[in-house]
């Protein structure tokens, strides 16, 4: 691409373009693990979900052509692996914390298992609107490039906020999520509200994986995620289980993972690999300063083993 | 009573409650032992079903498997020199697990581990092998120790989820290894694979006699058992068994829990630090890439599976090395992906953790429910 030279400027714009770009993944986690931690569970299994689902979408994908078709089948291959976590941790004894280590492990073995026919071959992209048409600076049009699953995460972001306040849903998951006795006095099964809120959790990461392979970066490696898949779990904590809150968080770590690669294009090279630890660093500060020993965090599912 | 302890029937009674004793004795101990093999056999089974299903023969793959870990000196020293830094790894989970801890980010203690001691080794060059050698294991231990010792610190006084953190910081150290190995720590010699300056052949540690095995699977298993030792039949060990059954009761105790937190994420931490120095010593000659080859995240799976019983973890580690080096045969002779060894660990995994879930519950282990005997 044609670059035209607009300095240090270069920094912020791709940054920007970066944090957009890089988001998209956390929204998606992050929202289907906030589900799931407002029920009551953790799912630490969500980074097998997302590396299996963006697996299976590429390889949907080269097979039929059709990039939705893949993100659908992510979807679907999330839903699975969400309902697994969920069924299995209803028996008594069984560890939700210890079932997800044991997902991750899982879902990476058998992405990287179906996965190596299709390391080679090309598979279509999900479509992104040009928002920087109006400007003739490629830089410009490069950062305000925006998938269409950025936007759809955000419209998500703010359904979710409302849903979980003003929809007959949203209240039964939270009522799990902080008392299962009071669900129980209602009427509810907590174990079936979990098994469905890990389920739709599982699903939403799978569609993150899909991003992943199909957009940004947009092939399949077995590299192809970095840890987006228990960042997201930690991200949920900081934005203190708001979805809204998950959405800024989301925009935050992008822009962080995208510092590295913005000084990099600019030309500043030195100490790239601490820069790419950035986002890591960040997590790690923001859980140290907004966690205390004496008061259980505010906006904290009473349930959930995390926070105990 | 005295009647009855002159009555001929005594005898018998006594005789059967030490023959009933030893059978309630080797009941209770029996649960522990076969739900974990029982889920082994389930979890072979499951994945024989998985390697049916993509059209391979599941007879073929153990048998294979067996070969390749297990079926002649060669591939057993294989095996044990794979298991050897699981060893020291589990310890990094099953330590902290006492307390009620999940530390899963064992593999950056591991990276830096081996950072620190290949920069020692590489500075000290023209010291006493024994001095250096000794201080490369100390300095690994230590800045592993220091790594998770900080996740137990962050834990207790910050309540700081130790899971996550854990696993950032493991994210953080190995970003801090490749700066440190492509930049300040490298040696302008080594152009494909960024590695610091290689080792001194004097200060290599070097193999059992008489087989193809390095010292470290003796550093291991001592490690395991003296992780045993003290877990079992200290005064530390006992607080901490207390702390982690209830963080509560032990602090009403009296019991220092912080201090204790922090010492065994900080023992935890220096194993696998070890383990990370053994693998620069031992293996490597310098510290690169190739330190964050997984062992930390193979040593959860050894925890779990041994129930953090630390004398567990040696002929568990030692299976798993065998299933891991097997893994290479597996894939030319069968045509399946290096991956298969990892589905099949994922799945033993996951059975292992259900079978948690059975404890108890049956009455055959438990003799307080045992029908009695008319």
């Amino acid at each position: 691409m044609e670059t035209t030279d607009i300095g240090l400027w270069g920094v912020p714009l791709a940054m920007l373009g970066g944090a957009i770009r890089v988001s998209t993944p956390f929204i998606f986690v992050s929202l289907g693990e906030a589900i799931t931690e407002r029920s009551g569970r953790i799912n630490l299994g969500l980074e097998g979900t997302l590396v299996f689902g963006a697996m299976s979408a590429y390889a949907v994908a080269v097979m039929t052509g059709s990039p939705w078709l893949g993100l659908l089948a992510a979807a679907l291959a999330g839903l699975c692996f969400g309902l697994f976590h969920g069924w299995i941790c209803k028996f008594p004894k069984v560890n939700d914390i210890a079932i997800g280590i044991a997902l991750m492990l899982f879902g990476t073995g058998l992405a990287f298992f179906f996965g190596k026919p299709f390391i080679q071959p090309s598979a279509p992209d999900l479509p992104a609107i040009p928002f920087g048409a109006w400007s003739d600076i490629p830089q410009v049009q490069a950062a305000l490039n925006v998938n269409v699953l950025f936007l759809i995460g955000a419209a998500l972001a703010v359904f979710l906020w409302w849903a979980f306040r003003n929809t007959r849903i949203g209240l039964m998951v939270r009522v799990v999520g902080d008392s299962a006795d009071a669900a129980r006095a209602m009427g509810l099964n907590p174990n079936t509200v979990r098994l469905l809120a890990t389920g739709v959790g599982g699903a939403l990461a799978g569609i993150g994986g899909a991003y992943l392979s199909l957009y940004y970066p947009g092939s399949w490696t077995e590299r192809i995620s970095s840890g987006q898949g228990l960042m997201a779990v930690a991200l949920v904590i900081f934005a203190r289980w708001n979805p809204l809150g998950c959405f800024a968080a989301a925009l935050l770590f992008g822009g962080a993972g995208a510092l590295g690669p913005a000084l990099q294009s600019v030309g500043v090279t030195e100490g790239y690999y601490l820069f790419y630890a950035a986002p890591y660093i960040l997590t790690l500060i923001i859980m140290i300063a907004t966690s205390s020993r004496s008061r259980t965090l505010a906006g904290a599912p009473g349930e959930l083993s995390i926070t105990k | 009573m005295a009647d009855t302890a002159s009555s001929p029937d005594v005898r018998t009674i006594l005789d059967a409650g030490g023959y009933r004793a030893a059978l309630e004795w080797t009941a209770r101990r029996a649960e522990t032992f076969i739900i974990p093999l029982a889920a082994l056999v389930v979890g072979m089974a499951l994945f024989s079903l998985f390697i049916l299903a993509v059209g391979k023969s599941p007879v073929q793959l153990y048998e294979t498997m067996w070969r390749g870990g297990f079926g002649s000196w060669f591939s057993i020293q294989n095996s044990l020199s794979r298991g050897a830094p699981l060893l020291l790894a589990a310890l990094c989970v099953a330590l902290p697990a006492r307390l009620g801890l999940v530390v899963i980010g064992g593999e950056g203690a591991i990276v830096l581990g081996g950072v620190a001691a290949a920069s020692i080794g590489v500075g000290l060059n023209g010291a006493p092998s024994f001095l250096v050698v000794l201080l490369m294991g100390v300095g690994g231990a230590a800045a592993g120790g220091i790594w998770i010792g900080a996740v137990g610190a962050l834990r207790h006084y910050r309540a700081v989820n130790e899971t996550i953190s854990s696993l950032l910081m493991a994210y953080i150290a190995i970003a801090l290894m490749n700066h440190l190995v492509e930049g300040p720590l490298r040696d302008p010699a080594s152009l494909n694979k960024p590695s610091t300056q290689p080792l001194a052949d004097i200060y290599r540690v070097g193999n059992i006699p008489g087989m193809e095995v390095h010292w470290g699977l003796v550093v291991g298993i001592l490690a395991c058992v003296l992780s045993w030792l003290l877990i079992e039949k200290t005064r530390w060990g006992f607080a901490a068994r207390i702390a982690g059954g209830n963080v509560r009761a032990a602090q009403v105790q009296g019991l220092a829990v912080g201090p204790l937190i922090v010492g065994f994420t900080a023992l935890a931490g220096g194993f696998a630090g070890l383990a990370g120095m053994l693998e620069v010593a031992a293996v490597q000659g310098s510290a690169n890439g190739s330190l964050a080859a997984g062992y930390g995240y193979t040593g959860i799976l050894v925890a779990f599976l041994a129930r953090h019983n630390t004398l567990a973890i040696i002929p568990v580690a030692v299976l798993l090395g065998g299933i891991d080096a097997s893994g290479g045969l597996i894939q030319r002779r069968m045509d399946l992906p290096d991956a298969t060894v990892l589905v099949l660990q994922g799945m033993l995994f996951i059975v292992i953790l259900f079978s948690e879930t059975f404890y108890g519950r049956f009455k055959l282990f438990n003799p307080d429910l045992w029908q009695r005997s008319s």
